[in-house]
């Protein structure tokens, strides 16, 4: 931990609607550079609680500060180098895509009009920036969202769901266009349903599970503290299988068409080539294989288990 | 987007996290010309100022075939002149609009211009910039107010010239009886609508502070209209007399100590305090509704 002021710290976030009990004492830290992956599932509490960050909601509880500045009581200067969108983003349909950043571009002053051609050639609207956005396709609209966040020059990148709606090129050019702003320096915060994108994009994440986090922290440390498992091809797979079996430390070895897998400490591993050798059998590849974020993600909020290993709040913060 | 390889790069290069600089934000006057501009790009603005022309047109128009010059106006005394100066027609329409059909304008634009933006979700986007709520706020509430106000000059610029064209630039004899040059008058039906639009801000107001409480727009405008309609229910209830002088509704009549010899200020600057009791609460609740409401509309 610097001591630079962080992009984005949460503590002890609170939302209340009536009984419910949207988001329950969520703490986040964004660091600088972080393309940090924000996860649950639907009515998780993602979307209220980037809704609190914007300063869109008040908190029940707690508080969110981005560069150290809380919404709630800077304002709009709170958002200074912050920029972003919270479900679908939203224009003016009776205005053209162009007239649409113009307006945004008054109300962020700062010169951010000289910006435009700039933005929409990023997001190569260009060619349609003089069309009205009520034509506009839900991925042009996402685009020129993304159009409207860079106006601002932020330093901080709130997406919500960024490639919701779009066809499999437009996520694929919405992962590029994520990953180079990331490369540029941008702090990105990005929720996302799309795990195979967060776990393309995102080297630091926050699963947040019935308004609760229940994992933040390095995306690597969560796969490996998901448990290591490993693949095996050898000169005799069915011999292999009768020395993984019986060697300690190693556990669900099985055999499919394509080789053994099993499960063990990295230590263990190290023995077991010495069994294998002892029983004359070669080994053609033995591969690690982490735990998927697919497969973590399902395990931290379908069972509402954590893994054996605390991988909870703290790790890697 | 999928070649972005040769997509221009960002200007100027971001990196970790600076201290943050204090950017020159912009005021609430470019908020407000904005709202205007959205006001302008709109339909539905065309269609309430559209209704402020077609009516006056409608009534020259009919006074010009039929020349009935001793109806229109009951038993008022511009009815009367209505050939013999064009400038009684702008008075005989503020006489007729003033009580329901410029309230319902201008709750047209009122009752819509936060409930709108809420539920298209326009207004988590403009929220997310660098202007404060408050300015936001400010500039939604002086665009319907200045909607309001163009709504009535419109009607009487309208009323005006085709009053003037039909029935020439003549001398008017004001409620007292005496006369006054065409200049003069001129000048008097333009403060009568300036007046007029004392009790008309505090609708606005009132719609302001409906569009911002219900989210929703058609219970805004009805909102605001039905409220005027309630209060001349209750002007017209026996027994309620005693504050019949502190209705909104009641002010809607304030110009006419203009259209006196003397002038009576006194029913101006009774509507002026009477309709700062409706505005200046209804606006100051719709600010704090505003401030501290949760955008999640849209």
């Amino acid at each position: 931990m610097t001591d630079e002021v962080p992009p984005v710290r949460a503590r002890g976030l609170v939302k209340r609607y009536k009984e419910v009990l949207a988001v329950d004492h969520i703490d986040l830290n964004v660091r600088a550079g972080d393309v940090y992956g924000f996860l649950g599932p639907n009515g998780a509490g993602k979307t209220t609680t980037l809704r609190m960050a914007l300063g869109l909601i008040m908190p029940s509880e707690g508080t969110v500060e981005l560069f150290g500045r809380d919404p709630m009581r800077a304002g709009a200067r709170a958002l200074e180098g912050v920029a972003g969108f919270v479900e679908a983003p939203r224009f003016y349909p009776y205005l053209s895509a162009r007239k649409n950043l113009e307006l945004l571009a008054a109300l962020d002053g700062d010169g951010a009009k000289k910006r435009i051609p700039e933005v929409l050639d990023i997001v190569e609207l260009s060619p349609r920036a003089g069309h009205r956005v009520g034509g506009y396709s839900h991925g042009m609209r996402q685009r020129l969202g993304i159009a409207a966040a860079l106006l601002r020059r932020p330093r901080l990148l709130i997406l919500d769901e960024p490639a919701t709606g779009l066809d499999p090129a437009g996520m694929r050019d919405m992962r590029e266009l994520i990953r180079r702003l990331a490369d540029e320096g941008i702090t990105v915060l990005l929720s996302s349903h799309q795990l195979p994108e967060v776990q393309e994009l995102c080297d630091r994440v926050a699963i947040v599970d019935r308004g609760r986090v229940v994992y933040e922290g390095a995306l690597a440390d969560l796969r490996r503290q998901g448990g290591a498992g490993y693949r095996l091809r050898s000169t005799d797979d069915a011999g292999a299988l009768e020395v993984l079996r019986a060697q300690p430390g190693v556990e669900h070895a099985s055999r499919d068409e394509h080789g053994l897998s099993f499960q063990a400490q990295e230590s263990d591993v190290g023995a077991l080539s010495f069994a294998l050798a002892r029983a004359e059998i070669g080994i053609l590849a033995l591969t690690p294989e982490l735990a998927t974020l697919e497969d973590l993600f399902f395990r931290l909020t379908e069972n509402g288990a954590q893994p054996e290993t605390p991988i909870g709040a703290g790790a890697g913060t | 987007m999928n070649s972005t390889a040769a997509s221009p790069p960002l200007a100027p290069p971001v990196t970790g996290t600076p201290a943050v600089t204090r950017a020159r934000r912009p005021s609430t006057f470019t908020a407000y010309r904005w709202e205007l501009r959205k006001l302008v790009s709109q339909k539905r603005t065309y269609m309430g100022l559209g209704l402020a022309v077609i009516l006056p047109l409608i009534f020259v128009i009919v006074q010009n075939v039929h020349q009935h010059h001793d109806r229109g106006g009951g038993d008022s005394i511009f009815a009367a002149q209505i050939t013999q100066s064009g400038l009684a027609t702008p008075v005989l329409m503020l006489l007729f609009e003033s009580v329901f059909f410029l309230p319902l304008i201008a709750s047209l634009v009122a009752g819509d211009i936060v409930a709108a933006e809420d539920g298209n979700g326009t207004l988590k986007t403009i929220l997310t910039r660098s202007v404060d709520r408050g300015q936001v706020f400010a500039s939604k509430t002086l665009a319907a107010l200045t909607y309001g106000a163009i709504a009535v000059f419109l009607s009487a610029i309208v009323a005006t010239v085709g009053g003037v064209a039909s029935w020439g630039f003549e001398k008017i004899t004001t409620f007292s009886g005496s006369v006054v040059s065409a200049p003069e008058g001129l000048l008097l039906v333009f403060a009568a609508n300036a007046c007029y639009l004392i009790p008309l801000l505090a609708v606005v107001c009132i719609g302001v502070l409906l569009s911002t409480a219900t989210r929703n727009s058609t219970a805004s405008v009805v909102g605001a209209v039905g409220f005027v309609i309630l209060l001349f229910i209750l002007a017209g209830i026996p027994g309620l007399e005693g504050i019949k002088p502190y209705l909104l509704t009641e002010q809607f009549e304030n110009w006419h100590g203009l259209l006196r010899t003397p002038t009576d200020w006194a029913p101006i600057w009774h509507s002026a305090w009477v309709c700062a009791l409706y505005a200046v609460p209804a606006l100051f609740a719709a600010y704090l509704v505003f401030l501290r409401r949760d955008v999640a509309g849209g």
